[in-house]
């Protein structure tokens, strides 16, 4: 039963049997038409049913496996006073260098558990939405491989016992992002997303494997044994100045996959894929994996403050950094992403703090509704036939109110509403923050979450709320729901945007915040900061306050107010006009894309054309053409000893020989 | 004298007197060989100089008492009737196209 391997290695047989099957498929299909019909043609039923059973049933089966193996442990570590010691397997050995081997090995403990629950559990669910959205697409076979890849390599990521395995999982859900933002490959603008999520990706897996190389160095080994050695402060070397390095290593990687300032650039252009991709990848899954990596080397960065302060920096940086950027997005999807980086802030700023079961918390609890949000917008962008523009929606309330339904919970879910899953992970961050006595990271996060529930009621005020805005009779008029295996899903993410939250309500009120006890084993709990059970409820009314005014003041300006003409009202038009140059800016991502442009990628075109034209054109090329050019010389003189004549050749002959004769008798 | 065959009479002639043949042989074939323009005196030049190395070959071996010069000189008989005829031939060619065999006026394989 307990056999971890299983749970990723499922998926990948799906991958192997989708991918050979749409390989072959799409080679016999090329035979038949011979390029004369439409090449774009949608499969055949059956293989259409053979993609998605293979699909769905190697995820959900995974799914069956993981929660087979994570339910009992997870309650029988509950009932222990300790919790259970890790169960971990190793499957065999991958490299064996003298004493030392790294192993294929999978761990379950509380954190991959936790991990595991949503990965599996969401992943299913939009494996089963994707059947729906993606059944007049093309490629269908290649999707579901790609995804059924990326459950591999995800849950990969998850189980694995040591940083080596990890990576191999943090590479490969790198290139199964690739892959499925390119997915659309035929357009420019995809396959450049594409490459740009994977580049940006390259700066942090840079640090990443140095980190990787210092935890070795500094524990002398790189499975997860090295967080019981840091516990106890076993470490080789130069402690503290190691420890900050490898920590700040280990945080690029992890900056890079969860799109933290600077290098969020990538994660807004990767809704060029489809949006079950969106969804599952960048949004519940991967871009976590990041606060995944702080968390599980949590024990690490304990050890240095310093480290912690700028990754509690640089969340709360990016949390209203992008916060901002989505106040003015009007594409649906780029509101959504900007959400996530902004929320992905949220749970580096909870790190930072030293509240890390607080982040994974917030990872988990984020999953659910952020997936439902992405679903979501997928179902209103599949009934607007495939219109991403909010100015040109409204007034599908009516026209899709499942769809509707659903995305309401989850963005009240979002936006911190009690008693919705946010509201409770959001306030164990903002109460960690406050109680560490963070209170300047407090206000950021605050001030973050009253816009949060801003934009993210502007979203659905601008899409479902006043009247039908389409081109003529347009597109918002003839919208239709969504067929059941894309508004099933919606429905359980929805509940469980709404249930989620209580596995950890805190104790002020009246609970007994059980995931904190769960995470307890595995990460790190610096300082038990307790605050009066008063303040902590005092803060918790000010950021349902702070939230609730958020909704009220987007519903004023985007959806009361909104005209059909109109996407928004003539207050909202007049502040962005007073805003001017700021306005314009924030309206333009603060420029992020063209100051990388500025200050990196132009300098290093500049090095690189430098390096063509003047060191490899002028100097490398040159010795290469300086020596062809001085043996052709000397070619073009002694060619003149072949005359022709056999004579002449015979008395050279015997002349060199005389004179080796010669030679050999002197000496 | 040693280094007799057993079973062979003494040499009359002594060895020195072969070697200075074998030496003016040589000479002369290499004298041919260089300054001759006809193609077919060259070739008998050639042929003159192998004959002058054969009877080195003969008469080191009667003076060692070894076998092994005299085995040589078949093989170079061997090869230089193989190589007569491929050399004869080639002149014969060079003659039909050229309608001459002097290597001086055949020198076109130049820069």
């Amino acid at each position: 039963m307990n056999q971890l391997w299983l749970i990723p290695f499922l998926p990948l047989a799906g991958f192997l049997l989708n991918g050979l099957v749409a390989l072959v498929a799409s080679s016999a299909r090329a035979e038949n038409e011979s390029g004369a019909d439409h090449p774009g043609a949608p499969l055949p039923y059956a293989q259409r049913l053979f993609h998605g059973i293979v699909g769905v049933g190697s995820v959900g089966l995974a799914a069956v496996l993981s929660f087979a193996a994570l339910v009992p442990y997870a309650l029988g570590s509950m009932r222990a006073p300790e919790g259970l010691a890790p169960i971990v397997q190793t499957v065999y050995t991958w490299m064996a260098a003298g004493d030392y081997t790294v192993d294929v090995a999978f761990r379950l403990d509380a954190l991959s558990a936790l991990m595991l629950s949503f990965v599996t559990f969401v992943g299913t669910l939009i494996h089963v939405y994707s059947v729906g959205y993606m059944q007049k697409e093309e490629g269908y076979g290649r999707y579901f491989s790609y995804l059924n890849l990326f459950m591999f390599a995800m849950l990969t990521l998850v189980l694995a016992d040591s940083l080596p395995l990890l990576f191999v999982g943090w590479e490969g859900v790198g290139l199964c992002s690739y892959l499925l933002i390119g997915y659309y490959y035929d357009k420019d603008f995809c396959a450049a997303a594409g490459k740009k999520a994977f580049i940006a990706n390259r700066v942090g897996d840079f640090g990443m494997v140095l980190g990787i190389f210092g935890v070795f160095a500094l524990f002398g080994t790189a499975d997860f044994s090295f967080v019981e050695l840091a516990k106890r402060q076993v470490l080789a070397g130069n402690a503290p100045l190691g420890v900050y390095a490898v920590c700040l290593l280990l945080f690029l990687g992890a900056c890079g996959k969860s799109a933290q300032v600077p290098l969020h650039v990538w994660l807004p252009d990767a809704m060029a894929g489809p949006t079950p991709v969106s969804a599952l990848i960048h949004a519940a899954t991967m871009v976590t994996a990041g606060v995944y990596l702080v968390a599980r080397c949590s024990a690490l960065f304990v050890l240095s403050p310093d480290a912690l302060t700028l990754v509690a920096w640089i969340g709360a940086g990016t949390a209203i950094f992008a916060a901002t950027i989505g106040l003015a997005q009007n594409d649906i999807k780029k509101v959504l992403a900007y959400s996530t980086v902004s929320q992905l802030g949220y749970m580096f700023l909870a790190c930072g703090v030293g509240a890390f079961s607080a982040g994974m918390f917030h990872v988990f609890t984020h999953a659910f509704f952020k997936a439902c949000l992405f679903l979501g917008s997928g179902s209103v962008i599949m009934s607007m036939h495939h219109e991403q523009d909010m100015r040109k929606m409204g007034g599908l309330a009516g026209r899709i109110p499942q769809t509707f339904r659903t995305m309401l919970v989850a963005t009240l879910a979002i936006a911190g509403v009690f008693p919705l899953a946010g509201f409770f992970s959001k306030d164990m961050i903002l109460g960690s923050a406050a109680a560490s006595g963070h209170w300047a990271l407090y206000a950021v996060g605050l001030f973050t979450a009253g816009l949060t529930a801003f934009y993210m009621f502007r979203l659905v005020s601008m899409t479902f709320f006043g009247k039908a805005r389409g081109h003529g009779h347009g597109h918002g008029e003839h919208a239709h729901e969504s067929p059941p295996t894309m508004t099933v899903p919606l429905w359980i993410l929805a509940a469980f945007s709404v249930v989620a939250g209580l596995l950890g309500v805190p104790v002020a009120l009246g609970g007994s915040d059980r995931i904190g006890r769960f995470l307890e084993a595995s990460v790190a709990h610096p300082e038990i900061h307790e605050m009066s059970h008063g303040l902590e409820i005092g803060l918790m009314l000010l950021s349902v306050g702070v939230a609730v005014t958020g909704l009220a003041w987007a519903w004023r300006w985007y959806g009361k107010a909104a005209g059909p003409a109109e996407a928004v009202s003539p207050e909202a038009q007049a502040f962005h006009e007073r805003t001017g140059a700021l306005g314009r800016l924030v309206a333009n991502k603060w420029n992020v894309d063209e100051g990388i442009e500025a200050l990196v990628l132009s300098p290093f075109r500049k090095i690189g054309t430098f390096l063509w034209r003047g060191f490899d054109a002028l100097f490398i090329d040159g010795i290469a053409n300086a020596s062809a050019f001085l043996v052709e010389l000397l070619g073009d003189l002694l060619r003149f000893f072949t005359t022709g004549h056999v004579r002449n050749y015979a008395l050279a002959f015997t002349l060199g020989f005389a004179a080796l004769v010669a030679y050999v008798w002197m000496s | 004298m040693t280094g007799v065959l057993p079973g062979v009479a003494p040499m009359a002639v002594p060895p020195g007197a072969f070697l200075v043949v074998a030496t003016l042989l040589f000479a002369i074939g290499l004298a041919g060989a260089l300054l001759k323009r006809n193609a077919l005196s060259i070739f008998l030049s050639i042929e003159l100089m192998m004959n002058a190395v054969n009877l080195l070959f003969l008469t080191y071996a009667r003076m060692r008492g070894d076998l092994a010069g005299q085995m040589i000189v078949f093989f170079v008989i061997a090869v230089a009737a193989a190589e007569a005829a491929v050399g004869l031939a080639i002149f014969v060619a060079l003659f039909r196209a050229h309608r001459t065999v002097d290597v001086d006026k055949i020198a076109l394989l130049k820069w």
